[in-house]
């Protein structure tokens, strides 16, 4: 194929899960690599992005290094996906939003049980985190959404095939989960 | 022919004294909705009801059946709309279905599945609400409370007792427990009574029965809520 799609992936706060349900594609993965090629991305080790047609975010935005990486990808992608529960409403990284970030951060390196060397990180290489976890809808303009904790291999490739011949991506009940 | 309205096109008789709501039950009709339970005493906080009849917006499960009624319900505006308050009620809350006992079984999830739902829209209030963990077998997250009052009702009208309400207005609206302490504990709720089992979220909780029904194996993981509510609604039908 003369031109193949175009695609860099990304997680931000994330567990990278949903990257390893995406390679629940298992054998369609050889039939995808027929029709798309990888920018930046964990798969390929690229590390900016540059023209893309679809971008794949999982995770939301926790820290100001997640914001610029959100802006690359939406400055360089056509189409922007968020990807799991995370990047759709903050999911598990945003649970710590009722916790103000000073008490997190002395649970995690100062009182925490077993805690060696108290310190909080301050390497000025750390990207500095934000008061509150944000789904990243809030930060840069998603086309499309594909729910679930992890969305299943089937979520991505309904999805991909969709777009790849044209049609709008549409997801049925049986690929809806927001588990 | 008398007491019929329509729906969507299609005849549906009704009863003197009926809702839509119940009309359109009785005739298997869904008409998408949370706080609305045949059992209790139609209370229109949801709004996922919102029907267009004769043009004008209302409440299925508030408004008398009357003769001569044209009503819209499965249109693709009502829908969207619904869609907008179901992701109104997602983003007022928190509701974070992968750690959530109730996912698979909760109604918010299924009318949001029913629907299509694939975002919040909005923006998150991710608002601080505490949990009340002090009963030894029944539960509340008030983190996935939406206010349809089915468990003030229940306790109410069915279990004889008054363990709920809703208190405060507008984004301080909150559930209470009737007791001085504000704990769930000090009230006379029993993990038998319908009020611990009516929460259509998984707000109300009875403690040592979770997950023994596997995520993937739940109620809607396999069947839409039309198709569920319609079976269990009818048959509470008098």
């Amino acid at each position: 194929m003369a031109n193949k799609i175009r695609i860099a992936t990304t997680s931000l706060a994330g567990c990278f899960g949903c990257h390893m349900s995406f390679l629940d594609l298992d054998e369609r993965l050889l039939q995808l690599a027929e029709l798309v090629e990888f920018d930046r991305s964990p798969i390929t080790d690229i590390e900016h992005c540059t023209n893309c047609d679809i971008g794949l975010i999982e995770g939301g935005v926790c820290n100001s290094e997640n914001v610029h990486t959100l802006r690359e990808f939406r400055l360089n992608c056509k189409i922007l996906v968020a990807v799991g529960a995370c990047a759709i409403n903050g999911g598990l990284p945003a649970m710590r939003n009722f916790i103000p970030l000073e008490e997190c951060l002395s649970e995690a390196y100062l009182d925490g049980i077993g805690v060696e060397n108290p310190q909080i990180p301050s390497d000025i290489e750390l990207p500095l985190l934000l008061d509150k976890v944000r789904p990243i809808h809030e930060v840069v303009k998603i086309d499309y959404y594909l729910p679930g904790c992890p969305p299943s291999a089937d979520v991505f490739w309904k999805f991909l095939t969709d777009l790849q011949e044209g049609r709008e991506p549409e997801l049925d009940y049986g690929l809806v989960h927001y588990d | 022919m008398t007491n019929t309205i329509t729906i969507d096109g299609k005849a549906v008789p009704f009863e003197e004294g009926q809702t839509i709501m119940e009309a359109a039950t009785a005739a298997g009709v869904y008409i998408p909705h949370l706080c609305h339970h045949p059992d209790y005493t139609p209370y229109g906080s949801c709004k996922l009801c919102t029907v267009k009849v004769n043009g004008r917006v209302c409440s299925a499960c508030t408004f008398p059946a009357a003769e001569g009624q044209d009503v819209l319900n499965n249109t693709k505006d009502l829908n969207d709309d619904r869609k907008l308050i179901t992701q109104m009620l997602f983003v007022e809350g928190n509701h974070f279905c992968p750690s959530c006992e109730k996912t698979g079984n909760c109604q918010l999830q299924a009318v949001a599945y029913h629907l299509n739902m694939l975002d919040d829209h909005f923006p998150l209030f991710y608002p601080h609400r505490k949990v009340d963990a002090s009963h030894p077998d029944v539960m509340i997250d008030h983190n996935r409370c939406i206010f349809c009052t089915l468990c003030v009702r229940a306790s109410q009208q069915h279990d004889g007792k008054d363990v709920f309400a809703i208190s405060g207005r507008g984004i301080n609206k909150h559930l209470i427990v009737n007791a001085e302490s504000g704990l769930l504990k000090d009230t006379d709720i029993e993990a038998t009574d319908r009020a611990a089992h009516v929460c259509p979220t998984g707000a109300i909780l009875i403690k040592r029965t979770g997950y023994q029904v596997p995520i993937g194996q739940r109620i809607y993981d396999h069947h839409e809520i039309d198709e569920v509510s319609l079976l269990t609604e009818q048959q509470h039908g008098e």
